[in-house]
């Protein structure tokens, strides 16, 4: 998938004035915020459970050679394949070598943001082969040729009105004059045209919440049921996880189980969670008749033992951008690669490179919200300060910043001077307002006052304030 | 050095302060064969009658409907009278499970009872759960000849017999049964964890039932 993040600027702006856009974005303020708050309220061992989900991956990652090592034994025991991918590329050729020794035509999908990562659907494409996203909000997207704006809900971007234009578009042998008006309507008509694709599917490809060392257990968790069609009827089941992805045991499921789908969608537990454990055995009158992981790495590993390891407890609820006021505004598209919101702006660097990308960690209040819904409890904050002092170092911002933040710290090394400017711009902006208490036009601030007042300064300035002995 | 090797090497170096891992690997053999819990809500911790009224609770909050019925004697009338009332035809397909097989069906000669697994035209399946999980109303499905995994998702109903001796308070002790039947480490080829009906959120947030798996998850809790 092309980078776009370079022009994130340029979009923002775009996605503000997409009237569309701002319509579907205000369902999720509505409806992923209060969901979320319902299902933390839901359990009183929430808070706790946050913290041993945290503490739980913690240890994973200091294990994680040996759980690896741990799972593939098992994986291999049960009857399964496994194939590590050091790049993108890898695992974009082990999945196309599996699908051609099987003659495979047609590909089920289940929602994976692995194959997003790694682009599989063009490289499919390219190969003849064709990939069909079984996902609701997938489909709708893959229908329109675009990209997930959301990592658990990747249509949350698009109205209904949008979705049935596209369906009368695709689905050309269906009547004309059929009602479209009402999701439910969409719903049934993509579940007749996607249960024949399930059926006639040679391989189908899933990605996964988890991966348990104790079993060589791969697990999906969705609520519509497509990775579970997806994954039992073809010949064939392909796994495509990050390594991170591992827990040691059925139990550490159960921890990470209880704050996911409460985080995500509100929901206390989502409607299908899904343990697979090797292909169809002898006595199974179904399921698919190979089984194989494809562990992909993509720059995970590199991220240990940096700044940057907590990224990697991430289980993917989507809570931080749910709960994002950049991402209120402006969607994920605008983001320009495959993660969006805070927990884009930290990963999207490591994988893809701060040079590309340094508007995104500087794009946040630092309002803190990511941090307090995430159910790893992941300092997304301080990861996104992290990059931008990265990329200060690589003197990657533009010239104006770093002139303006040159100028911030040599006033700020020195006191006596920093005082006087202070002094200085108070009088200078309460000039500028004429005792209006507001500046409608500042000097070289007209990015800020072309949308909105700046206020003025009342009083003296917080040094002369504090020093006559005014306190709060 | 292969793919594997590179990885592991490259996780290993940020990992280890000394070559000798024994500590480490000691940690995490433990750890796989103990097993721990983590916490374990007080919720589910109820026995009896309180444990199936929690279980219905939570199954019929996320949408499922319930039938209680006293004995498995009881369960073919409990099917038709479900499939009655949504004017579906009298027809179900079920696994090879002993205790679906040993269901009097003939008190229910309108019942036409198919079995095997499903290739996408039934409308209705049966299944027998291995365990119900009161804590999120929560069935536990085994794949096999007993109950084929098919059925779990390809008829637009599904109805699940759940014994309530079978009824559990939590996760963790559905694990405690996967473990006595499958032995330590292992696993069926496929366990499903089935809560309501299959939905989606995905066209503006507006949630419905019945996306692509079944549109309506029928309990029938026996006993208790």
């Amino acid at each position: 998938m092309k980078v776009t993040s370079p022009a994130f600027k340029e979009n923002a702006t775009a996605a503000i004035h997409d009237t569309q856009l701002q319509k579907a974005l205000g369902n999720v303020e509505t409806g992923f915020v209060a969901k979320r708050k319902k299902g933390a309220a839901s359990l009183p061992e929430f808070e706790a459970l946050r913290d041993s989900a945290r503490d739980l991956k913690i240890h994973v990652l200091k294990h994680l050679d040996l759980y690896l090592e741990a799972y593939e034994r098992k994986v291999i025991a049960s009857g399964g394949h496994v194939h590590w991918a050091e790049t993108a590329e890898d695992a974009r050729r082990i999945v196309t070598d599996i699908c051609r020794r099987l003659g495979a035509k047609t590909v089920t999908k289940g929602k994976s943001m692995i194959t997003e990562e790694i682009a599989l659907n063009d490289h499919l494409e390219a190969q003849g082969i064709r990939p069909v996203e079984t996902d609701l909000g997938e489909y709708i997207i893959q229908l329109r040729g675009e990209h997930p704006s959301h990592i658990i809900a990747p249509a949350v971007h698009l109205t209904k009105e949008q979705v049935a234009g596209d369906f009368r578009r695709v689905h050309e042998h269906l009547a004309v004059d059929r009602d479209l008006s009402e999701p439910v309507t969409l719903l049934s008509e993509a579940r007749a045209v996607l249960r024949e694709q399930f059926l006639a599917a040679d391989v189908g490809i899933t990605g996964a919440n988890f991966l348990v060392a104790e079993t060589g257990t791969s697990i999906i968790v969705t609520n519509e049921g497509n990775g579970d069609l997806t994954q039992t009827l073809p010949k064939a089941h392909v796994v495509l996880a990050s390594i991170e992805k591992i827990v040691p045991t059925l139990e550490d499921v159960d921890t990470l189980m209880r704050v996911l789908a409460r985080s995500a969608t509100g929901q206390e537990m989502s409607v299908y969670t899904t343990f697979s454990t090797g292909p169809r055995r002898a006595d199974d009158p179904d399921g698919p008749g190979e089984y194989h992981v494809v562990l992909l790495d993509n720059g995970r590993s590199a991220m240990l033992g940096t700044e940057f390891e907590d990224m990697l407890r991430c289980i993917r609820c989507g809570a931080c951008m749910n709960h994002c006021p950049v991402y209120q505004q402006i969607g994920g598209h605008a983001y320009g690669w495959v993660y969006p919101g805070p927990m884009g702006a930290v990963l999207t660097p490591t994988l893809v490179g701060i040079e590309q990308t340094g508007h995104l960690p500087n794009a946040s209040t630092f309002c803190g919200r990511c941090e307090s819904v995430c159910p790893m409890r992941i300092p997304l904050p301080r990861m996104m300060r992290a990059w931008r002092a990265r990329e200060w170092e690589k003197a990657l911002n533009p010239g104006t910043q770093r002139f303006g933040l040159g100028l911030w710290a040599f006033l700020a090394r020195r006191p006596g001077l920093y005082r006087l400017a202070a002094r200085i711009g108070r009088w200078g902006l309460a000039t500028l307002s004429g005792g209006r208490g507001r500046v409608a036009r500042l000097p070289l601030g007209d990015g800020w006052t072309k949308h909105r007042d700046m206020p003025a300064p009342e009083g003296g300035t917080f040094m002369d304030r504090w020093k006559a002995g005014e306190r709060p | 050095m292969n793919a594997r090797d590179s990885i592991l090497s490259k996780i290993r170096r940020s990992r280890l302060s000394s070559p000798d891992d024994s500590a480490r690997r000691a940690t995490v053999t433990e750890r796989l064969r103990s097993h721990p819990a983590g916490i374990v809500p007080a919720r589910g911790a109820v026995e009896g009658e309180a444990r199936i009224a929690l279980f219905v609770e939570k199954a019929e909050a996320v949408f499922a409907s319930v039938a209680r019925v006293a004995s498995s004697a009881e369960v073919p009338g409990a099917v038709a009278a479900y499939l009655r009332s949504k004017n579906l035809p009298q027809a179900i397909r079920r696994g090879e499970d002993p205790r679906l097989a040993a269901l009097p069906f003939d008190t229910e000669p309108q019942l036409a009872v198919s079995v095997g697994p499903s290739d996408g035209h039934d409308l209705a399946g049966l299944s027998q759960a291995l365990a119900g999980v009161a804590e999120t109303g929560t069935v536990v499905l085994t794949s096999g000849r007993d109950n084929p995994t098919t059925l779990n998702f390809l008829p637009e109903h599904h109805l699940v017999v759940v014994s309530a001796e079978d009824l559990v308070g939590d996760y963790e002790t559905v694990w405690a049964k996967v473990r006595s039947i499958w032995g330590a480490g292992s696993m069926p080829r496929a366990l499903n964890m089935i809560t309501g009906p299959s939905r989606s959120g995905d066209i503006e947030q507006t949630m419905l039932l019945g996306a692509h798996g079944p549109r309506s998850l029928h309990l029938i809790v026996v006993g208790g």
